[in-house]
């Protein structure tokens, strides 16, 4: 990987023996603090360069501009975490608690489960959204929907999903959110994605599922031009 | 939402996939992107300074100039950039507006500079950002202030046009400085107070003694010189009360000003004096009464400045005294029990009770120690040694914070009386350069016009005369040529702002001569200067040709009673006369450049 890391102090950990009581808690300070500096300082990361991302992804070299330009003003520092993340795509949902799903958005983007998103997920994974192929999107939806990433949906990681959904429409919505309107959500899907019926969607009933619904495959298809 | 998140739109929107499987109905159509420009960079040219953004960085503030079509308007289309003929370092701050989503505020910049250029921009202040909010509303409240300033003292110099008694008396006590009768009533007033006081304290001098008595004061001395004059002063004040009660426009307003409280305090003793007869009982509670006769000091704060700002400012740190007064009483009364207990033990001790101890508390914080009580016990020299070392600190905390709003104040009104006085110099010389300018529209129209008739006559004369003028003057002088010729009024000088005559000829912009010289016996003979000549009567025989068609006539000196300016006016002056006015080098020939 041709990334950089750029530190930008030279602070190096004490290491003591810790040996009486006073001087151990010190120490334990001292750590603290620098760990905290040393969070501070892996703070620049730069991307691989232009020709290479264009070469893995599916965008050109003045969309792939236009991204980055976006990317950076946001994060300065070359990687998003989870709670940058969060706040941008909150601001987009001004009404509604987007934290829940922009959470599960960042597990989604986070291939690789650092607590960081790069530039090069970023793009890998609005290259997959925006110019896949269906079948790379229904799996990166898939993907999305696998909370602890076992390779199967069950119930509860749908029903968190579809809360968090509900969760961004906000607290003012008409007709007013029922309590139970999440679980009945669920049950419908579970209906038509399990095809036999064992309480867990693999990732081909899934694929399969969406293929035979036209909505689904329609909806798939709204935002190809989105950039 | 944030202008620099929306470039995070597109990630928004394909991350709505996820929505896809769940959903139960349709989705919408989405919006297509008709004119998918790319994004291109434009150039912004401020004054020579060029700046370059993407052009979708300023459409996102669409109800701005450089968001809207609006820039096109400063298009060039020959270098292809957009010029604004503006101030490059405020731009630097609304672009990064563009660029950032905030507003800031750079401190050097002037504020009005700052507002002007932001409105021309279409941006509203209101959005600067937190970080320099306060210090733009706070020079923006500055600004205002001073403008209120100017404008009071504006209003003040007016000379309204009529007003009713009434409010020309509120004015005069207000302002001492508007007639040379408000300045007597204020000196009076002064000095009456002055006498009062005085007389005040002489009366309590011991002066002499009577044979066969004890040393009497001397207000007991010359009661009835005493007496004298304090009748007379009550009734100055009194009368001034009274004047001063009549004569605002709130009467309700200033009966609780502070001010005619103190008044009414100063006058009240003497006629409850003179109502309450000599009766024993209530004689001890008149001399009391008497002591509110100090009161009459105050009433100079209305001649003293500085006495008006100690009195704000004591007001104005109110907390700060609060505080003061707070922190005291509480180490007072701390240190007060601890001495009186301290001192308990000790024999024939002065701390008899912790009241009596308050006494001693006080008098050693504030480092006064009159050494009536001292503490006699070790514990109790400790403590005191303690409570005057604390005294010292607690007092000298709040103490500059006092003194640093009243230095404020009174360097604020400071800068104010200076600039008022400045102000009529400023005006005065912004006056000379502005008939300067309007003399130079009168010269360059009879220069103009000389220069008419010396073609019309043919002679070629003395073309020099004629000023070299800027386009600009030149283009001024001729529309104010056509204002002429639309009303058929013409302009004159005679006193510094333009003042405009009434001709009862119409069509007829410059005056005949010997209308003129009519004009000058007849106002020669009334008050001089004249600044509204009386309306001609119609003179029989009067040419009414067109004032272009003028030939040279020598002038003849009718009347030796004309003023010495309007003599060497009218030698100077060959074809058209000009009213002369007070400044005599202005008619005088050639006049002087006088552009701006």
């Amino acid at each position: 990987m041709g990334a950089v890391m750029g530190t930008f102090s030279s602070l190096q950990t004490k290491q003591r023996r810790p040996s009486k009581d006073i001087a151990w808690w010190y120490y334990q300070y001292q750590r603290d603090k620098i760990e905290d500096e040393l969070e501070m300082t892996i703070v620049c990361h730069r991307p691989e360069g232009l020709e290479q991302l264009e070469a893995q992804t599916n965008f050109t070299k003045r969309e792939l501009q236009v991204l980055y330009r976006g990317f950076k003003n946001e994060c300065p520092s070359g990687v998003v975490n989870e709670e940058t993340f969060k706040q941008i795509y909150a601001q987009f949902f001004p009404h509604g608690d987007a934290s829940t799903y922009a959470h599960y958005l960042f597990n989604a983007f986070d291939t690789t489960q650092t607590g960081s998103v790069k530039f090069e997920d970023f793009v890998t994974a609005l290259s997959i959204l925006l110019r896949g192929t269906v079948h790379e999107k229904l799996r990166w939806t898939f993907n999305l929907y696998d909370i602890n990433k076992d390779g199967y949906i069950n119930k509860e990681e749908m029903i968190d999903i579809v809360k968090a959904i509900y969760d961004m429409m906000g607290k003012y919505t008409y007709p007013v959110l029922k309590e139970d309107t999440p679980r009945q959500h669920v049950d419908v899907f579970f209906q038509k994605m399990d095809k036999n019926k064992d309480g867990i969607v693999t990732l081909d009933e899934f694929l399969e599922s969406c293929q035979e619904d036209d909505n689904i495959m329609r909806s798939l298809q709204l935002f190809q031009n989105v950039m | 939402m944030a202008a620099g998140v929306a470039a995070w739109l597109p990630f928004a929107r394909a991350a709505a996939i996820g929505w896809m499987p769940v959903a139960n109905c349709p989705m919408p159509l989405a919006p297509a992107d008709k004119n998918k420009r790319q994004d291109e960079l434009i150039i912004l040219n401020v004054s020579g300074r060029r700046f370059q953004t993407w052009r979708t960085t300023l459409e996102r503030y669409p109800d701005t100039l450089l968001g809207s079509t609006e820039k096109e308007f400063f298009f060039n289309e020959d270098t292809k950039e957009y010029f604004f003929d503006r101030d490059p370092e405020v731009f630097r701050c609304v672009l990064n507006f563009y660029r950032t989503g905030k507003l800031h505020y750079p401190r050097y910049e002037c504020i009005s500079a700052y507002d002007d250029e932001l409105a021309f921009y279409g941006i509203l202040p209101e959005i600067i950002g937190d970080c320099c909010y306060e210090e733009y509303k706070d020079r923006k409240r500055e600004n205002a202030e001073r403008l209120m300033d100017d404008n009071d003292s504006e209003n003040n110099q007016e000379s309204m046009p009529s007003l009713s008694f009434r409010q020309t008396m509120w004015r005069a006590f207000e302002n001492p400085h508007t007639s040379t009768l408000a300045l007597v009533f204020y000196y009076v007033t002064g000095f009456f107070i002055a006498v009062s006081v005085i007389t005040n304290v002489v009366e309590t001098v011991p002066c002499g003694t009577v044979p066969g008595s004890k040393e009497l004061p001397c207000g007991e001395r010359y009661s009835v010189a005493f007496f004298c004059l304090d009748t007379a002063c009550v009734m100055i004040f009194t009368v001034e009360y009274l004047l001063r009660l009549f004569a605002p426009p709130s009467r309700y307003r200033f009966i609780r000003s502070v001010m005619s409280i103190i008044d009414v305090v100063a006058i009240m003793p003497y006629y409850i004096g003179l109502v309450m007869t000599d009766n024993e009982d209530v004689s001890g509670a008149f001399v009391t009464l008497r002591v509110f006769r100090v009161f009459r000091i105050f009433k100079f704060s209305r001649h003293s400045q500085g006495l008006r700002i100690l009195g704000y400012t004591l007001k104005s740190c109110a907390s700060e005294l609060g505080f003061l007064l707070f922190s005291l009483t509480m180490a007072i009364i701390i240190f007060a029990t601890v001495m009186f207990y301290a001192e308990k033990g000790s024999s024939a001790s002065k701390f008899t009770s912790i009241p009596a101890s308050f006494w001693y508390t006080i008098v050693t914080m504030t480092t006064l120690g009159y050494g009536d009580m001292v503490p006699k016990t070790i514990a109790g020299k400790i403590f005191g040694s303690i409570c005057s070392l604390s005294g010292v600190l607690v007092i000298a905390l709040p103490v500059p914070v006092i003194v640093s709003n009243f230095s404020r104040i009174y360097h604020q009104n400071q800068r104010a009386d200076k600039r008022r006085a400045q102000k009529k110099a400023r005006l005065a010389r912004i006056r000379v350069a502005k008939t300067g300018s309007s003399n130079a529209y009168l010269h360059s129209k009879r220069n103009g016009l000389l220069n008419e008739a010396l073609e019309l006559t043919g002679t070629p004369e003395d073309e020099h005369m004629g000023k070299t003028t800027s386009l600009i003057e030149s283009q001024h002088h001729h529309l104010l040529h056509c204002l002429e010729k639309t009303t058929g009024l013409s302009y004159l000088v005679d006193d510094p702002l333009l003042s405009v005559r009434t001709s009862t000829i119409k069509n007829h912009e410059f005056i005949d001569e010997q209308m003129f010289e009519q004009n000058c016996m007849e106002s020669s003979m009334q008050n001089y200067p004249s600044t509204r000549s009386p309306s001609l009567s119609s003179h029989p025989g009067l040419t009414t040709t067109c004032c272009s068609r003028r030939s040279k006539k020598t002038t003849h000196l009718p009347n030796s009673n004309l003023p010495a300016t309007r003599l060497r006016s009218m030698q100077e002056l060959s074809t058209i006369h000009i009213q002369g006015s007070e400044q005599p080098s202005l008619t005088t020939r050639p006049p002087p450049t006088t552009s701006k």
